[in-house]
C-alpha cells in the first residue's frame, strides 16, 4: 500500500478507536455517571442558577420542541444584528464593512442552522467580533442543539413508558461543558502548536519569495478551526477554508481535523448503544453507516488516485493523481476522503475544490449530501437515520407478516406521515429549488438583477448544472460546502438558500423529535420471537436498501444530468 | 373444505363480472380512495388529450400519433389492470358469500303466534324472508331451518353439511352452549323451537357481503400506513417529474409528455397501488373459504399479530372427551359394590364420560341394565359448576355422587368420615399420569376412584412448535386439576396452561396479558365465554355457540373447529407479508425502470448517456414502451399471488425477512432488466 493510501486508512482507524470510548464517555455523562470531568459541575450549577434553570423539572418532547426552537430563535436575532452592523463594531481591525441584509440573513442562518455555507469571505468579509461571537458561537450551540436533540430521542428509545425525556437545557449546557469545550481546547491547541494563527493582530506584510510585497490575513483562528471541524460545522476562518495554509498548516493538522470532525458523529452512534443498553443496534447502525460511507468513498479514491483522463491525453504528467485544485501537501487520496466525510457528515470544510474533483466523486459528494445519514452531522445525522429506521421497520414488519413495530412500540399511521413528510421534505427542497435556479438561468438570463442569471456559473454545460445542484443540496444537508465556481453572493441565492437552510435543519429536527416522543408514550410490547428483530444485519441491510431507494431513486435524473453526464462524457 | 372444486382463479363468469366492474370502477371518485392509481388515471387522460391534440396538429415536437396513441392505450390498461384485480377479489368473495347465503334463500317457516288469552301456540307457514328478530319458529324433522335463531325447546340432530360441509350431523339443544342453528341447515330427527336471532339481512354473513362488496369496506390502520407511504412516494415521484422539465430546458433537451408520464407512471408504485384492496378482500375471502366468517378486515389483520393463544383442551388438544380406563375402589369395598356404585352414579348421565363409565363397568360384567322403576323414582343430580359433582340420588335413600376429589373429600369430611390418604395416593397418581380422577362416594362415604384419561390429538404437538415458531404463546384452558393440566399441558407441548378454569379465570388471563402489551386471541361457544370473546383482540365464536357468544367475538368458524385459530393466524400473517412483499417489489422495479427511462430521455441531446443504457434498448421511443408496458402487464401477473397470498413460512422473523428480501426485493431489482429487455426485443421492430 502506497504512503497516501496508509494516512486515510490510519486517519479513520484512530478516528475509530477514539471514537468508542468517546461514546461511552458520552453515555455517562447523560447518564449522569460519574466522570473524569465531573470537577465541572459547579460552573454547571452556577450556569442553571443564573439562567433559572430547574434542573429537576423534565420536558416532553413538545416543551423540548419549544425550548430548542425559542433558543434558537433569539441567536438569530443576535447574529442578525451584530452582523448587520459589524463595521461599526469593535474587534475589526481590517476596517471590514458590514454585511449587506440578504448576505446578513443567508449568513447568519447558515450559522444557526449548522451549515456555514458562507458566501462571504471571512478576510474581508468579516469581523474579529463577529467570527468570535457570531460564529464561533454558533458554532457551539448549533452543535450543542443538533446533540441535545438526539439525546432527547435516546431518552424516548428506553423500554419504559413515559412522555418525560428529561430537561433539555441540562442536556444542551452538558453538551457544551462536558464534550465539546474540553475537546475543542485540545484541539486548537494543537493546532495553534502547528502554526494556526491564534492572535487578535490584523493584517501581516510579508515578502513573497518572488519578492513582491502581500498581506496576509490573521486573527484568533485556531479555536473556531478546532469547533468548526468537531461540531460538524464548516465554516472556515478564511476564504479557502481548510486548503488555506494557515487553517490547515500541515499533513497533521490535516489528519487531526478530518478526526475531529468525523469523531462526534461516529461517538454518537456507540453511545447509542451504551445509553440505551442496545449495543448490537447501534453496532448494526454503524455498520450500514461504514458500508454506505465505502460505497461512496472507494469510487471517489480510485477516481481521484487515477486522475484525470484527458490531461493524460495532454500529455501531462498523472502519477500523483487527480491534482487540479488539491493542496499538494495533501495529495490525491487524502483529499478524497477529505472530500466525501466533509460532505457525509455535514461538515462542509474542504481542504480540496470540490468543483475541480472528478465527474464520479463530484457525484459521490452530492450522494452523500442527499443521503445525509452517514454518519451525518452531530447528532442530526442518527436523527436522519431514525427516520429512514421507521420506514424499514414498517416495511419488513409487513413482511414478515406482523404489524410493525420499533424497540417494543407499534409504528402507525400517524408516525408514518411524520417519517415520510421528513423523507419528502429532502428532495423536495433541493430539487424545487435546484428547478427554480435552472428556470430562472434558461428564460430570464439577462434579468435586470444586480448579478444576472447568465453570469451566476463558472461553467456551462453539465458542471454548471452540478454546481447549482450542489448549493441546494449542501444547504438542504446543511453541510456547507461548494462547488466554488457558482456566484452566490447575491440576492437570489442568498434569499433561496436562507429559506432551503431553515427547512432543512428544523424539519429533520422536529420529526424524529415528535415521532420519537409519540412513540415513548405508546404501550410497550415486549419482544416475543415473532417480533422483528432491528439489530439484525439483514435489518440493516433493509435499512441500506431504503436509503439507497429514497436517496439515490429521487435524485437519479439530477445526477445523470450533472456529474454523470459529465462522467460519461469523460469517458465516452 | 367444502369447496376444493372452485379451485381456479379466474372462472369465466367471475371474469366477465369482474371486467364490467373494471371498467365501473373508472369513476375519478371510487379512483380518488387510491392517490396512485388516481395519478396514473390523470396521466392518462392527459395522454388522451395529447394524442388527440397530435390528430389535429402534428408539429412533431411530442412524437408520432402511432407512439402517443400506444402510451395512452398502454396507461388505460395499467388502469384496468388494477381496477380487474380489485374487482376480480370483490367477485370471488362475493361468489363464496353467494354460495353460503343461497342455502338460506326463501324457505317456508312455520312461524308460532301466540293466540288468545291463555296465549296457546298457533302454527301459521310464512316465508323465511318476513322473519324478524323475536319471532319464534318451529322445525320438525325434515324441515329446513329457515334463519339463524337459538333453540329455546327441545333438542334435533342437524345436518349442518350446507355450511360446514362435515356431513356428520350434530346434536342442538335449548340451554347449554349449543343452542345456536343456522339458517339453511336440516333438520334430521326431532323438533326444536327457535327463536329468531338476527333481523333479515343482518346475519354474520349479510356483513361479511357487504364488507366483501366494499359498501361498508374500510381501510384498516395498517392499510392506512401503508397508503400514506405509498402516497409520500408517489409525491417524491411528482417533484422528481416536475422539476425535471426546467432540468432538461437547461441540458436543451426536449421532453415530450408522453416521455414525462411514462417516466412518472413506471416510478410511482402502481404494482402494489394497483393490488392493495385486492389484496385486502383476498385476506377475508381466505378467512371465508376457510369457514370463518369475519366481521371485519381488521379482525383478520390483527389476527396476525397474535402473541397469546387461548385454547379449550376438549376438542384441540385432546380428542373429544375423556374416557373412563379404570376402577380404583376404595379399602374395605368389594370391587363390585364400587362398580354399583359408579354405574348408580352415572346411569342419568349423557356426557360422554358418564357414557364411558357405563362401558367400562359393562366390559368388566357388571350389570348395566336399569329397570324403568329405579330410573323413574331416582332423582337425577345434574352436574354444576358449583358442586362440581353429578349422581344419583335413589328412592331406597342412597345417595350416589360422582365429581372432583376436593369436593368429594369436602363432603365426606363434613359428613363425618375420614377421608383416607389411601384414596390420595391413587388421585394424585392419576391426575400426575395426565389423568383425570373421578371420586365416587355413597352417602357421602367414599367408595372409590374412576381414573378418566384424556387423549392428545396426533400432530398437535408439531402445531404447537409452529406457533412457537411464529413467536405466539399457547396457553390451555381447562377444568382439570393442576397436576392434570400440567402434564396434558407438557404433553402437548403448550407453553402454559389455566387449570380449574371458571370463566372469569379467562377473561382475568386475557386481561393480564393485554396490559403486559399483547394480543390475545380465543375461541369459545358458552354465553359465559361471551365477556372474554369481546375482551380478546380476536375472539372466534363458533357456529353451534350461544348468540351472546357470537355477538360478542369478532369472528364467526363455520365449522366449529378449535383449531381453527391457527389457521386464522396464518391468514392474518399472510395478508401483511403480501402487502409488505408487493410494496418492496414495486419499490425495487424502479431502479430498472430508471435505466430504461432516463437515458431514452437525455440521449438525443447527451449522446454520451448511451454509457448509462445498460439493457443496450433499440430506442428512446421503444425503452420508454418497454417500460410503461411492463409496468402494466406486472399486475395482472401479479393476482394470482395479490389472491392467493405469498406463503407463510414459520422461520423466525429474520429468517423470513431474509427470504423475502430475497425473493421480492433482489428478485424485483432483476425482473424488471429482464422483462423490460425482453418486451423491447418485440416493441424494438415497430418503434
Amino acid at each position: 500500500m502506497n504512503t497516501e493510501l496508509i494516512g486515510v486508512v490510519a486517519s479513520y482507524a484512530i478516528t475509530l478507536l477514539l471514537a468508542i470510548p468517546l461514546g461511552k464517555y458520552i453515555s455517562k455523562v447523560f447518564n449522569n455517571e460519574k466522570t473524569l470531568l465531573d470537577f465541572i459541575s459547579p460552573v454547571e450549577r452556577f450556569i442553571y442558577r443564573i439562567c433559572g434553570i430547574d434542573t429537576t423539572q423534565e420536558m416532553n418532547w413538545k416543551q423540548h420542541l419549544m425550548a430548542l426552537l425559542s433558543i434558537n430563535l433569539i441567536w438569530f436575532v443576535w447574529a442578525f444584528v451584530l452582523l448587520l452592523t459589524q463595521g461599526s463594531l469593535f474587534l475589526n481591525p481590517d476596517g471590514n464593512p458590514s454585511m449587506s441584509p440578504d448576505l446578513t440573513f443567508n449568513t447568519a442562518i447558515s450559522f444557526l442552522v449548522n451549515c456555514n455555507l458562507q458566501d462571504y469571505s471571512g478576510e474581508s468579509g468579516a469581523t474579529y467580533l463577529t467570527q468570535l461571537f457570531v460564529f464561533n458561537f454558533l458554532m457551539f450551540v448549533s452543535a450543542a442543539t443538533g446533540i441535545a436533540a438526539l439525546i432527547v430521542v435516546f431518552n424516548a428509545m428506553r423500554d419504559k413508558v413515559t412522555d418525560k425525556l428529561g430537561n433539555f437545557f441540562v442536556i444542551f449546557t452538558k453538551t457544551i461543558t462536558r464534550i465539546l469545550l474540553p475537546l475543542s481546547i485540545i484541539i486548537a491547541v494543537l493546532l495553534a502548536f502547528n502554526g494556526s494563527p491564534a492572535s487578535y493582530a490584523g493584517k501581516d506584510t510579508i515578502i513573497t519569495m518572488q519578492g513582491d510585497t502581500t498581506q496576509v490575513s490573521r486573527g484568533p483562528a485556531a479555536g473556531m478551526i478546532a469547533i468548526k471541524h468537531l461540531g460538524t460545522n464548516g465554516g472556515g476562518w478564511f476564504g479557502a477554508n481548510s486548503a488555506h495554509p494557515l487553517e490547515n498548516p500541515n499533513y497533521f493538522t490535516n489528519m487531526l481535523e478530518v478526526i475531529a470532525q468525523v469523531l462526534i458523529p461516529i461517538a454518537m452512534i456507540f453511545a447509542l448503544g451504551f445509553y440505551i443498553k442496545r449495543k448490537r443496534f447501534s453496532y448494526v447502525i454503524f455498520g450500514v453507516m461504514t458500508i454506505g460511507m465505502l460505497s461512496l468513498l472507494i469510487p471517489t479514491m480510485m477516481a481521484e488516485i487515477k486522475g484525470n483522463p484527458a490531461i493524460t491525453e495532454m500529455g501531462i504528467d498523472q502519477s500523483a493523481g487527480a491534482m487540479e485544485g488539491k493542496e499538494v501537501r495533501f495529495g490525491a487520496a487524502a483529499s478524497g476522503y477529505w472530500s466525501i466525510v466533509t460532505t457525509i457528515i455535514s461538515t462542509g470544510s474542504v481542504n480540496s475544490m470540490h468543483d475541480s474533483s472528478m465527474p464520479l466523486s463530484g457525484n459521490m459528494q452530492l450522494l452523500g449530501m442527499m443521503v445525509n445519514s452517514f454518519y451525518g452531522g452531530c447528532g442530526v445525522g442518527i436523527l436522519n437515520y431514525y427516520i429512514f429506521i421507521i420506514i424499514a421497520v414498517f416495511i419488513s414488519g409487513l413482511m414478515v407478516g406482523r404489524t410493525p413495530e420499533f424497540l417494543g412500540r407499534k409504528i402507525e399511521a400517524r408516525e408514518m406521515k411524520i417519517a415520510m413528510l421528513i423523507a419528502l421534505l429532502h428532495p423536495f427542497i433541493i430539487l424545487v429549488g435546484t428547478a427554480l435556479s435552472a428556470w430562472t438561468l434558461v428564460h430570464y438570463p439577462n434579468a435586470d438583477w444586480v448579478v444576472k442569471p447568465s453570469t451566476w456559473l463558472n461553467n456551462p454545460g453539465h458542471h454548471g448544472f452540478s454546481e447549482m445542484l450542489y448549493q441546494y443540496t449542501s444547504c438542504a444537508a446543511n453541510n456547507g460546502s461548494g462547488f466554488e465556481g457558482l456566484g452566490d453572493n447575491n440576492v437570489f441565492w442568498n434569499v433561496t438558500t436562507g429559506f432551503v437552510l431553515l427547512l432543512g435543519r428544523y424539519l429533520p429536527i422536529i420529526g424524529p423529535l415528535a415521532i420519537a416522543g409519540i412513540l415513548a408514550k405508546k404501550k410497550y410490547i415486549p419482544e416475543s420471537a415473532g417480533t422483528l428483530k432491528t439489530d439484525t444485519g439483514t435489518f440493516g441491510l433493509m435499512t441500506y436498501a431504503v436509503i439507497m431507494i429514497i436517496a439515490a431513486l429521487a435524485f437519479f435524473p439530477a445526477l445523470v444530468l450533472g456529474p454523470l453526464a459529465e462522467y460519461f462524457s469523460l469517458y465516452h | 373444505m367444502s369447496n376444493t372444486a372452485n379451485k381456479s382463479l379466474f372462472q369465466k363468469d367471475l371474469v366477465t363480472e369482474a371486467l364490467k366492474q373494471s371498467f365501473i370502477k373508472l369513476h375519478p371518485k371510487a379512483m380518488v380512495k387510491n392517490p396512485v392509481m388516481f395519478c396514473v388515471e390523470i396521466g392518462t387522460l392527459v395522454m388522451l388529450f395529447v394524442t388527440i391534440g397530435i390528430l389535429f396538429n402534428n408539429n412533431g415536437s411530442q412524437g408520432s400519433f402511432g407512439y402517443n396513441l400506444f402510451v395512452f392505450i398502454v396507461l388505460f390498461l395499467t388502469l384496468i389492470f388494477a381496477n380487474f384485480a380489485e374487482a376480480i377479489a370483490e367477485a370471488r368473495g362475493k361468489a363464496q358469500a353467494e354460495s353460503l347465503r343461497k342455502t338460506r334463500e326463501e324457505t317456508p317457516a312455520k312461524k308460532v303466534f301466540p293466540v288468545g288469552e291463555l296465549r296457546i301456540d298457533e302454527i301459521k307457514i310464512v316465508s323465511s324472508s318476513t322473519l324478524v328478530k323475536g319471532d319464534i319458529f318451529i322445525c320438525e324433522a325434515g324441515d329446513i331451518i329457515p334463519t339463524d335463531g337459538e333453540i329455546i325447546e327441545g333438542l334435533a340432530t342437524i345436518d349442518e353439511s350446507a355450511i360446514t360441509g362435515e356431513s356428520a350431523p350434530v346434536i342442538r339443544e335449548s340451554g347449554g352452549d349449543k343452542s345456536s342453528v343456522t339458517g339453511g341447515t336440516k333438520v334430521l330427527s326431532d323438533k326444536i323451537k327457535v327463536r329468531v336471532s338476527t333481523e333479515p339481512g343482518e346475519s354474520f354473513l349479510d356483513k361479511m357481503i357487504a364488507l366483501v362488496e366494499g359498501a361498508s369496506r374500510q381501510k384498516t390502520p395498517n392499510e392506512i400506513a401503508l397508503t400514506i407511504l405509498l402516497a409520500a412516494f408517489t409525491l417524491v415521484f411528482i417533484i422528481v417529474c416536475v422539476t425535471l422539465k426546467p432540468f432538461a430546458d437547461y441540458a436543451n433537451t426536449p421532453i415530450t409528455i408522453a416521455a414525462l408520464i411514462s417516466l412518472f407512471v413506471c416510478l410511482i408504485p402502481t404494482t402494489i397501488g394497483g393490488l392493495l384492496s385486492a389484496i385486502g378482500i383476498a385476506g377475508m375471502d381466505r378467512a371465508l373459504r376457510a369457514n370463518v366468517i369475519t366481521k371485519s378486515g381488521k379482525a383478520v389483520e390483527t389476527a396476525g399479530d397474535i402473541d397469546v393463544l387461548l385454547l379449550d383442551k376438549t376438542g384441540t388438544i385432546t380428542i373429544g372427551n375423556r374416557k373412563a380406563t379404570h376402577f380404583y375402589h376404595a379399602d374395605g369395598i368389594t370391587v363390585e359394590t364400587f362398580i354399583e356404585c359408579c354405574v348408580l352414579a352415572s346411569f342419568a348421565d349423557e356426557t360422554p364420560e358418564g357414557k364411558s363409565i357405563i362401558e367400562l363397568a359393562k366390559s368388566k360384567g357388571a350389570k348395566t341394565q336399569a329397570t324403568d322403576t329405579l330410573l323413574n323414582e331416582a332423582v337425577f343430580i345434574k352436574f354444576t359448576a358449583e358442586t362440581r359433582s353429578s349422581g344419583m340420588d335413589l328412592k331406597n335413600g342412597r345417595r350416589l355422587r360422582k365429581g372432583a376429589s376436593d369436593t368429594i373429600k369436602k363432603n365426606a369430611i363434613k359428613a363425618g368420615y375420614e377421608y383416607s390418604t389411601g384414596i390420595d395416593k391413587i388421585v394424585t397418581g392419576i391426575a400426575a399420569n395426565g389423568g383425570t380422577p373421578l371420586v365416587v362416594s355413597e352417602n357421602e362415604k367414599i367408595m372409590g376412584v374412576i381414573e378418566l384419561q384424556d387423549i392428545i390429538k396426533p400432530g398437535i404437538q408439531e402445531r404447537f412448535e409452529r406457533l412457537r415458531k411464529m413467536g405466539i404463546k399457547t396457553v390451555m384452558v381447562t377444568g382439570d386439576n393442576p397436576l392434570t393440566a400440567k402434564f396434558i399441558a407438557e404433553k402437548a407441548g403448550v407453553d402454559d396452561y389455566i387449570a380449574e378454569a371458571k370463566p372469569e379465570d379467562k377473561m382475568n388471563y386475557i386481561k393480564k396479558e393485554q396490559a403486559s402489551g399483547k394480543l390475545v386471541a380465543m375461541m369459545g361457544d358458552g354465553t359465559n365465554d361471551a365477556p372474554a370473546l369481546a375482551q380478546a383482540d380476536v375472539g372466534v365464536a363458533m357456529n353451534s355457540g350461544t348468540q351472546a357468544a357470537k355477538e360478542a367475538g369478532n369472528m364467526v368458524d363455520l365449522d366449529n373447529d378449535p383449531t381453527k385459530l391457527i389457521e386464522i393466524v396464518e391468514i392474518g400473517k399472510q395478508l401483511l407479508i403480501t402487502r409488505g412483499t408487493l410494496t418492496t417489489f414495486s419499490i425495487a422495479n424502479d431502479v430498472a425502470k430508471y435505466f430504461a427511462i432516463v437515458p431514452a430521455l437525455f440521449i438525443a441531446s447527451i449522446p454520451a448517456l448511451q454509457g448509462l443504457n445498460i439493457m443496450k434498448l433499440h430506442s428512446p421511443e421503444s425503452a420508454i414502451l418497454s417500460a410503461v408496458i411492463f409496468n402494466a402487464i406486472i399486475i395482472p401477473i401479479l393476482i394470482p399471488l395479490a389472491l392467493r397470498g405469498v406463503e407463510y413460512k414459520p422461520i423466525g422473523a429474520s429468517a423470513l425477512l431474509r427470504r423475502n428480501l430475497l425473493i421480492y426485493g433482489f428478485g424485483g431489482i432483476l425482473l424488471p432488466f429482464v422483462g423490460i429487455k425482453l418486451i423491447d426485443l418485440v416493441i424494438g421492430a415497430f418503434f
